[in-house]
């Protein structure tokens, strides 16, 4: 990286006579998203809007499907975190179903979905955040890109950025049988039963995939945090700062898990204000809609809806790595552990108690969880009990069910009814991003505020503005899922002259 | 380098698959870099509208579009893009056929907003507040793009160059993409006749390694996945599990076959099939023995043996929808009833 430039963090504003200023699309995100700023007489702003234009409608259309394809149908809410949806669907079949998957079936699942987050955590980190660091948010447009990025690291680690993602891809499509829209879920099982050979290809991956996840922390700590430039950026109260109630999945010790276990929220003090089993997530959330998106913003319903605020008596709460790294109390796994503990020291030196509600700081959070992610696979991966053929359960009548796991954007619960026929009757979905939503804008509007001021506008302000969002990684094409009910249909089946051979209905 | 073309990928209603889907081919994006300047792709490139609105027609050389139009939005921005590039391709299955998506194309906006923003379980709305496509806020006024009644596909609102299917489409099929463009662009080479899908011609049974019954294949019951071990190795429409391979386009390396699940049919109908539920209902019925013994089945012994399958639209429609001849018939049905 010698042949590197510093990166660019500033650059010169002009004055705009524009009330109104527009970022559309937002980018470097996944999903559709655009911002409406509004400045005031002053040229300070008055409010800003992140506006979600799209909707599809999932909770609509899977009613009257057979619950047994939801976890096919549901991986389209999302191209680029399928599998949590995949995931987060069988598991909520096992409920349906009443199906315990066998301990092969759980760790192969576990081992597929730590693929996933390979995959993922790779591509937000170097793809679509790291432009903002290794070139700086101010840098020129058309170079700030994964692009840009690899030719100012060089070649060399772009190559091992790609490899390492498709890593992660692979160990999806090898457990999963494919990676982008897997379909190996079954209720208490999986379909496919994987060989020797197979685990000790992944195996290979996986360590591979560690060593790189530590190349990963070290080039956070050499090119970000050793920055002060970018220091002064993450401590940034004004801009990147919110003090909120978090949210995260954890297992018995409070040890942070992705695929199981209980939920737990914490206050922005860092006590335990919730801790409740998937069954139990109507009694916790509940969903705002507002007229000027698409996507609802879910907040904790104890304490209700109170607009777009922060502090104890506001509902909204963070999801996420950054969520996930205030609920829980350490990793499982030595490395992960290990660079915890050093986030947590420097928090400490800064004289931060309790949670970390610096916005950018989801970043080390992310980085740390892709060490987790890498080492947890390495050790399902290490397991030769996996290639056993005990891989389905005992499966009973259907009724209805929750599952959930931890998205690589945060909590995602689907929650299906099912007749007896195994027909879906009724559907809701709460995705990671939409958690995320109500903060998401909140994070907007403060960056803002506190960047743009006397009418004075540049495009480096504005992708710091962008930074606010970018930071949680949102997915508003998860975020805007939406369709149930009970379609009609008729079929007429007819002879090759055309005559009516039958008529099928399901009404 | 003062030559890269330029190219553009979208998402209209989709997933972002298709965006991973490029990522996908690896080390094959540094062929792409050297070749082309990425003027719009917004999960990964800052390229915004207005840079896209102010560029000449037909200065981008490839758009890809993937996802379905869904809303107004979809449909200008699909507008823009097919007056700014030479070549349109619908890249993925929602733009060919409206992919998942899709299925709501039995069902309205009304219908769709009644259930996300009134009736799910976590939705606190007692007013009913819905998204306004037209909004004053205190500090001046804000938009949202239209939500339609029902999901296009890209052809029904742009003329369409080429057609790539699949959910994702495959890495294999890219390639193919890219490397004609790219002989096109370094070597002259003439670019496929207009209309071209991109994948195979043959059925994914054609391309499935499973062991298939030769003579009389006859099937007694229909089973879902779960409720029978599969055999990984005999077909799966023998073994009584609804796999649409017979009507499915090949080209996806029967991925889901392999993984002892049924096909799906992203990949979209053969070519030689207009509509891709009732081919494969025409293949279920002659497996259920329907077509060829009709004068020996009672009308009730045929209603029974097609009424195990339980959600014939999802079953058969999954990715199609929009693209089929049912689709027509659901909303022709509709208007007579309003």
């Amino acid at each position: 990286m010698t042949h590197m430039s510093g990166p660019i963090i500033n650059d010169t504003p002009t004055k705009t006579t524009e009330k109104k200023i527009t970022i559309d699309p937002i980018t470097r995100l996944e999903g559709h998203g655009k911002i409406e700023i509004f400045l005031n007489d002053q040229g300070n702003v008055a409010n800003a809007y992140l506006q979600v234009p799209e909707l599809r409608g999932f909770e609509r259309f899977c009613i009257g499907r057979h619950v047994q394809e939801l976890p096919v149908l549901t991986n389209r809410l999302c191209g680029v975190c399928p599998a949590a949806h995949h995931i987060a669907s069988t598991k909520a079949l096992d409920a349906v179903f009443n199906a315990e998957p066998t301990e092969t079936a759980k760790k192969l699942r576990e081992l597929f979905y730590m693929g996933q987050y390979t995959h993922s955590h790779i591509a937000h980190f170097y793809a679509l955040a790291a432009p903002d660091f290794v070139l700086g948010p101010s840098a020129p447009a058309n170079k700030k890109n994964v692009l840009g990025v690899v030719d100012a690291v060089g070649v060399e680690i772009g190559a091992e950025v790609i490899k390492h993602r498709s890593y992660g891809q692979k160990v999806q499509e090898i457990v999963g049988g494919r990676a982008t829209h897997p379909c190996f879920g079954l209720p208490g099982g999986v379909s496919k039963q994987i060989s020797e050979e197979e685990r000790a290809q992944m195996e290979e991956m996986a360590k591979s995939c560690v060593e790189f996840a530590k190349f990963t922390v070290k080039l956070l700590h050499d090119v970000v945090l050793a920055n002060q430039d970018y220091m002064d950026l993450i401590l940034n109260q004004d801009a990147y700062y919110l003090e909120t109630y978090y949210m995260g999945m954890v297992d018995k010790n409070n040890k942070t898990n992705f695929y199981d276990g209980d939920i737990r929220v914490v206050d922005q003090t860092g006590k335990e204000v919730e801790k409740f089993k998937p069954s139990e997530y109507l009694d916790v959330i509940s969903e705002h809609v507002e007229p000027w998106t698409y996507m609802k913003m879910p907040f904790l319903k104890k304490v209700g809806w109170k607009g777009f605020t922060t502090g104890p008596s506001s509902g909204i709460y963070r999801v996420g790595p950054l969520g996930r790294i205030n609920v829980c109390e350490g990793y499982t796994t030595p490395l992960a552990q290990a660079e915890y503990a050093a986030l947590a020291k420097t928090v400490k030196d800064l004289g931060v108690t309790g949670p970390v509600h610096h916005t950018l700081a989801f970043h080390w959070a992310r980085v740390i969880e892709l060490q987790y992610a890498t080492e947890r696979m390495l050790e399902l991966a290490s397991d030769k009990s996996i290639t056993s053929d005990d891989i389905r359960g005992v499966v009973n009548e259907p009724t209805e069910g929750v599952g959930i796991c931890e998205a690589p954007r945060g909590t995602l619960i689907h929650h299906y009814a099912s007749d007896k026929d195994g027909l879906c009757t009724k559907i809701n979905m709460i995705v990671a991003t939409t958690n995320n939503y109500a903060a998401i804008n909140t994070s907007v509007n403060q960056a803002a505020k506190a960047l743009i001021k006397n009418w004075e506008v540049s495009p480096g302000l504005l992708n710091k503005v962008e930074m606010a969002f970018r930071c949680y990684d949102p997915c508003n094409s998860c975020g805007t899922h939406a369709l149930n009910g009970s379609p009609a249909l008729e079929v007429n089946v007819r002879r090759a002259d055309g005559s009516k051979l039958e008529t099928l209905k399901n009404f | 380098m003062a030559d890269k073309i330029k190219i553009a990928q979208y998402w209209g209603a989709g997933c972002g698959g298709c965006d991973v889907a490029l990522l996908d081919i690896d080390a094959k994006i540094l062929d792409v870099h050297a070749l082309a300047e990425v003027v719009f792709w917004p999960i990964g490139f800052d390229g915004k509208l207005a840079d896209i609105e102010a560029m000449p027609d037909k200065s981008i050389t490839v758009s890809f579009y993937n996802g379905a139009i869904r809303n107004s939005e979809n449909e200008h921005v699909a507008k823009m893009l097919r007056e700014k590039s030479v070549v349109m391709i619908a890249f993925g299955s929602c733009a060919c056929f409206g992919g998942t998506p899709g299925l709501a194309n039995v069902t309205n906006k009304e219908e769709v907003f009644q259930t996300v923003y009134k009736d799910t379980a976590s939705t606190d709305n007692p007013d009913f507040i819905t998204p306004q496509t037209h909004l004053k806020v205190p500090e001046g006024e804000v938009d949202l793009p239209e939500f339609y009644d029902s999901v296009k596909t890209l052809d029904e609102v742009v003329d369409v160059d080429y057609f790539m299917p699949g959910c994702p489409p495959t890495v294999n099929l890219i390639a193919l993409a890219v490397d004609a463009v790219a002989k096109h662009v370094t070597e002259g080479a003439d670019l496929p006749p207009k209309g071209t899908v991109i994948a195979s011609d043959k059925t994914l049974c054609d391309e499935c390694d499973r062991e298939r019954v030769e003579t009389g294949r006859r099937i007694e019951k229909i089973y879902q996945s779960y409720e029978i071990k599969a055999d990984p190795k005999k077909c799966l429409l023998d073994q009584g599990i609804i796999c649409i391979g017979p009507a499915t386009r090949a080209g996806c390396g029967s991925m889901c076959p392999k993984a002892n699940m049924p096909c799906r049919g992203c990949m979209g109908p053969t070519k030689a099939v207009m509509d891709h539920g009732g081919s494969m209902l025409s293949a279920l019925s002659s497996l259920l023995n329907i077509t060829d013994s009709e004068s020996k089945l009672s009308e009730e012994q045929i209603i029974e043996l097609m009424m195990q399958v339980k959600d014939p639209l999802g079953t058969f429609y999954a990715f199609t929808l929009p693209k089929s001849l049912l689709r027509r018939t659901v909303t022709e049905k509709r208007k007579r009833k309003g």
